[in-house]
């Protein structure tokens, strides 16, 4: 070994590379599979059921979930009264694939990452469960949508609760199919069918990436659980036996996975259109926990980023990129959904962005997480809401003045909005400004570029607000908007709460401590300006975007049609900054044109090859049909010249 | 002068021999002293009394035979060197035996024919005369096939196990005259069963005299008609190697005669057709067994050590028949013809096997001989057309059995378990994996490859997937083809034998298909041949 690699491990070996050592579970952790089971038991029933549990099924789909919560919560308790180092816990179900030098067992990991996640999938699920009683009370098949959003939260649970990459990797394909299945639920409308279609597509891409980054770590540390990989990379870097390049492989591939997941650029172009979906499942799958899948999984493989600044470098590029395109979409959508799905893009970008800075920005990516969970689920059910009371328009131009009509809407859309643009003393404004902080720490350009994030979502979601409950009614005579059931109005109560509350978590560093045994702790690093200054900085930016949407469009009439004659940035917004096109051109279209050659070359070449040979072996046999004549004299002289030819050939063999 | 010594007989090892040769006397007697219309019965009863009898006692002596004094095989030499008993032999009879029971039970059905078996009421009675018809309305029944059938199985089981020349011959004999008289025994289509009887006798006599002309001339070079003898002489490689070459060429006809082999496989289509279907089903996977039994123990043990004259030689043979059998198969509009020329195909995949002979050394390790390879084969190939044939005997029409492939059209829905059954076997057939035939094409295909013949395997691959056509385009008749509105034919409801005899030979294809290793277990077990 050279003295330059030993020096490189040296300065690595400062890095604290966590370790994965999970205790057994015991006491109330051996309740651990339940909150999987319990959803999926719902997803069975419903499912297979059929129509015998139409009258009550939404009951017992909404109710299961809110049983996950309480052991979920049971559990979170629990482990709070635990010490640090014992807040690890596995649990290990049954022996899953046992082959040869493979053997994966279907274990558990509780710990303090899956601990945030398992609260925030069962308590927002449960929550989106019950709104979506209300929300789906007249579609005929209410009970199947309930099926597949019992499935979702099954699989959504099973990956973040797995112990090793493939039960992981079997919930991460659960939620694509759920979400296949639920952005096409309206299966009648095409539009709804084909962005069904593109999701499930854009996301085998991103699968294909995680399962190579799979495969490439089964080769390369021969284990797949969590706590063999991390103890085997920990002791590689202890001597310095590590291939660096390896660990960028494998985690340049496992972004590829969560770009799909997560919609990061270039893997974004389905979120948007994922929005045909019914708004619950917006809700949950779309903005507050599905997306958000690859931000744990690059959490989750911390011990593979440490070691891999490449493809840590390539996190933080994809995130800012990312964070930057989703706030531009959303300033140009009138789509009220599509709107907040290219603002989930962007917040998702910041997540990404923590996560992507190691150490330093992990507890924030999940705190941000976690507060985005909670505003971002709050504002699409209120969209939906909305929707609701205007018979199903989601044109934000045909909306106007609905903060009187919709009272509890508007208030608890408010507490979303005011904790996404990041108003002081709201959720939002503690997790994001945590993130700029960090990113100006490790990298002045990534840092301005998540300060001008912060300035355009100002802009786009005042614009999103003052269209809808503010400036002049627009809807037509026929439209009668009112406010919605209780069944509704009470889980969007709650979440506008939890918008308001969320920042909480960051009392005294308590996120940060909590997930410390999982994510480590950072030595901490003076930020070129004073925290103060940033946050005064961020409130300012956030301020001019607010300004500058208020003269945009409260001052000015707003047209029931999008005007035309806009600007090319605006048109390019609207087109989703060409997504499409840039995938059309480079994939779709040359994709479309090699089929169509393979196709005609399969007819001319292989179906030609096929017809032609049967013609042929049709055609011979006729003719040897000639020489059955039915004469035995014929047949005799068959068998002479046959005896011949084998005199024949055994001379010819010998001479 | 010499003195006459009494020759030595092991009556406990021939035991299946004299088992079924003297059921088939006995059945001779039950003709001449029972009357009638009461025969039908006791016949049956020592048909298949004899056969069980024969196959138990074969059993018994498989499970103590001995390990003969070579060391390489087990067994005896018995009767004077003439009869051999070892492990292949056994196999073989038991395998025929069982094929025996089963073709007992198809002769014996008589509730397709409204109560008559479906051989001729009188067999001397000129087709389309009144002397036929009476024998018809008289409800006459010919049970001289069961003791036909008996003596064809004693020469089956003597074929293989002859250790001489000259019993092979007589083996072929027995074997080949009472299936010539069986042939034109049919009840219907009395004519075409009698003409194809014909041609069989002509050409199977007329093969015979190749078999005995490449006797004497083996017999001139080697001085001695013992196979054991031969196998010295040509070891030695003294005398004129002319009269060996000739020798072993006349020899191969004969024997490929009778297993169909191109070009020798004339017959074959015609008398499959005119055959009465059980005698069809019967012959068809028998007599391809006794006479591969017999070309196993002729080439592996007379001839080993001129094995690199005869492989060539039986490789042309093999790709001339699997390309002959294969592409007239596709051509074929009847039933009973397309099985026919699957069968020549099959012969050709089984010569495929067969020259895959190496020495014992050059096996790795674990790997099945090209004689274990052969022996599974055949046992799939058996099960697969026994049953097969068994199904054409059930779907009619007005005029017996509906053989036209344009009959069939629709079966899959009138009939789902029949078609199914007979789809069954026609992919099994095909080699489609979870079939046996699939691991029966294994065998022999990856033998005749490690021994180096890889053009005969590519050609063999190639008739697979013709083969695979002309099973899959009946497949389709049957089950995706709207069904000609007029005369079609329906499932008759055959009685118990039938039906048990489908059964069976259904559970050995599944069988043999998904666990194969306990009858290629058996087949390994078997061993080599006594030299």
């Amino acid at each position: 070994m050279s003295s330059h690699l030993l020096l490189t491990a040296a300065v690595e070996a400062e890095h604290h590379i966590p370790v994965v050592a999970p205790t057994g579970a015991d006491g109330v952790f051996s309740l651990l599979w339940l909150i999987i089971a319990l959803p999926l038991f719902g997803a069975a029933v419903l499912l297979l059921g059929g129509k015998y549990t139409d009258k009550w099924g939404h009951y017992l789909g909404a109710g299961l979930p809110i049983g996950s919560f309480v052991i979920s919560l049971i559990c979170f308790f629990s482990v709070l009264g635990r010490d640090d180092a014992d807040r690890q816990v596995s649990q290990h179900l049954f022996d899953w694939i046992q082959t040869g030098g493979l053997d994966i067992g279907m274990d558990l990991l509780y710990d303090p990452l899956s601990a945030m996640f398992l609260l925030l999938i069962t308590g927002v699920g449960s929550l989106i469960h019950v709104y979506s009683i209300g929300y789906m009370a007249h579609d005929p098949r209410r009970r199947r949508f309930f099926g597949y959003l019992n499935l979702f939260v099954a699989a959504m649970l099973m990956l973040v609760l797995s112990e090793n990459y493939v039960g992981l990797f079997l919930g991460w394909e659960g939620v694509g199919l759920a979400s296949y299945l639920l952005i096409g639920f309206w299966q009648h409308k095409p539009s709804a069918a084909a962005a069904a279609k593109k999701a499930f597509v854009i996301n085998r891409v991103g699968d294909m990436g995680m399962a190579l980054a799979i495969f490439l770590m089964f080769v390369t540390f021969g284990t797949l659980s969590f706590s063999g990989i991390s103890a085997a990379v920990s002791a590689g870097d202890a001597i310095g036996a590590l291939d660096e390049s390896t660990l960028n492989w494998i985690g340049v591939l496992l972004l590829i996975g969560a770009c799909g997941k997560s919609a990061q650029v270039p893997l974004q172009a389905w979120l948007l259109d994922a929005m045909e979906g019914p708004t619950p499942v917006s809700a949950l799958i779309h903005a507050a926990t599905m997306v958000t899948a690859g931000v744990y999984l690059i959490t989750r493989s911390n011990f593979i980023f440490e070691l891999a600044p490449t493809a840590q470098t390539a996190v933080v590029i994809v995130a800012t990129v990312t964070l930057l395109w989703g706030a531009i979409l959303g300033c140009a959508k009138d789509d009220i959904k599509k709107g907040l799905a290219g603002s989930t893009m962007s917040q998702i970008g910041y997540m990404m962005l923590g996560a992507g800075l190691g150490v330093a920005g992990y507890a924030f990516a999940i705190f941000h997480l976690l507060t985005h969970g909670f505003f971002k689920a709050n504002m699409f059910l209120g969209a939906g809401s909305v929707m609701h009371a205007m018979d199903d328009d989601v044109d934000m131009r045909h909306y106007g003045g609905l903060q009187k009509l919709l009272p509890v809407t508007f208030l608890t859309f408010a507490m979303g909005y005011l904790a996404i643009i990041g108003f002081p003393g709201f959720s939002g404004f503690f997790s994001k400004d945590k993130i700029i902080e960090v990113a100006l720490t490790e990298n002045l350009l990534v840092g301005l570029c998540a300060l001008l994030g912060a300035g355009i979502t100002g802009f786009y979601m005042t614009r999103m607000m003052l269209l809808t409950f503010f400036t002049k009614q627009r809807w037509e005579d026929g439209v009668h908007p009112h406010e919605s059931p209780a069944v509704m109005t009470v889980p969007l109560i709650v979440l506008a709460a939890l918008s308001v509350l969320g920042g909480v978590m960051l009392a005294g560093d308590w996120i940060v401590d909590f997930l410390s045994p999982v994510v480590g702790h950072a030595a901490h690093e003076e930020p070129p300006l004073p925290a103060i200054v940033i946050t005064l900085i961020v409130v300012l930016v956030v301020g001019v975007g607010v300004a500058l949407a208020f003269l945009l469009f409260q001052r000015r009439d707003v047209p029931r049609e999008a005007p035309t004659d806009v600007s090319f940035v605006t048109k390019a917004a609207r087109a989703d900054l060409y997504g499409d096109a840039i995938n059309d051109g480079l994939v779709v279209r040359p994709t479309g044109q090699l089929v169509t050659a393979l196709v005609a070359s399969d007819r001319g070449v292989v179906d030609g090859a096929f017809t032609g040979g049967a013609t042929v072996v049709g055609g011979i046999g006729q003719g040897l049909r000639r020489l059955q004549t039915g004469y035995v004299r014929s047949y005799a002289l068959s068998v002479l010249g046959g005896a011949l030819i084998l005199v024949l050939t055994l001379v010819a063999v010998n001479l | 002068m010499p003195e006459f010594s009494k020759p030595t007989l092991e009556y406990v090892e021939l035991l299946p021999l004299f088992v079924v040769f003297g059921a088939a006397c006995a059945g001779v007697l039950v003709e001449a002293f029972f009357p009638r219309e009461r025969r039908r019965l006791p016949q049956i009863l020592v048909t298949v009394g004899g056969l069980v009898a024969a196959l138990a006692a074969t059993i018994w002596i498989a499970t103590d035979i001995e390990v003969h004094a070579d060391g390489a095989a087990r067994g005896l030499v018995g009767a004077e060197g003439s009869i051999i008993v070892d492990g292949p032999t056994l196999y073989l009879w038991g395998l025929l035996l069982v094929f025996g029971i089963l073709g007992t039970a198809l002769f014996a059905e008589r509730r397709l024919e409204g109560g008559l078996s479906s051989f001729a009421g009188q067999a001397a009675a000129l087709p389309g005369t009144e002397a036929e018809r009476l024998a018809a309305t008289k409800g006459l029944d010919h049970t001289e096939v069961y003791p036909l059938l008996l003596f064809a199985i004693g020469g089956m089981l003597l074929f293989p196990a002859s250790g001489d020349l000259l019993t092979m011959f007589v083996a072929l004999e027995v074997l080949s005259l009472p299936l010539y008289l069986l042939c034109g025994l049919a009840r219907r289509r009395r004519l075409l069963s009698q003409e194809a009887a014909l041609k069989y006798f002509l050409l199977g006599a007329f093969s015979s005299g190749f078999f005995l002309y490449g006797a004497a001339l083996v017999y001139g070079y080697a001085g001695s008609v013992s196979f054991a003898g031969i196998d010295q002489a040509v070891r030695a490689g003294n005398g004129d190697h002319g009269l060996l070459l000739g020798g072993i060429a006349l020899l191969a006809v004969g024997l490929l005669f009778k297993v169909g082999a191109a070009p020798f496989q004339a017959w074959t289509p015609d008398v499959y057709q005119g055959a009465p279907t059980a005698v069809t089903a019967f012959m068809s996977a028998a007599t391809k067994i006794a006479a591969f039994g017999a070309l196993l123990r002729l080439f592996y043990v007379a001839f080993d050590a001129e094995r690199w004259s005869w492989q060539p030689m039986l490789a042309v043979v093999a790709i001339a028949t699997m390309l002959l059998g294969a592409v007239l198969a596709v051509v074929q509009t009847d039933v009973k013809r397309m099985l026919a020329y699957s069968a020549v195909a099959h012969t050709g995949f089984l010569l495929t096997g067969m020259i895959g002979a190496q020495g014992t050394g050059d096996l790795a390790i674990g790997q099945y001989s090209s004689l274990e390879g052969v022996l599974f084969y055949l046992t799939t190939y058996g099960f697969a057309s026994v049953g097969a044939f068994a199904l054409v005997t059930v779907v009619r029409d007005a005029g017996g059995e509906a053989t036209g492939t344009a009959a069939w059209t629709g079966l899959g829905k009138r009939s789902p378990l029949v078609a199914g059954a007979f789809a069954f076997f026609l992919l099994s057939m095909a080699g489609i994996p979870l079939t046996s035939g699939f691991v029966g094409k294994w065998a022999v295909f990856t033998s005749a490859m490690s021994a180096g013949f890889w053009p005969v395997v590519l050609v063999a691959i190639g008739t697979s997937i013709v083969a695979v056509y002309f099973y899959i385009r009946h497949i389709r008749v049957m089950f995706f083809s709207d069904p000609d509105p007029d005369g079609t034919a329906a499932v008759s409801e055959p009685s118990l034998l039938t039906v048990g005899t489908v059964a069976i030979c259904l559970a050995a294809t599944v069988v043999l298909g998904v666990v194969p290793g306990p009858v290629l277990d058996l087949v390994g077990s078997a061993g080599d041949f006594i030299r």
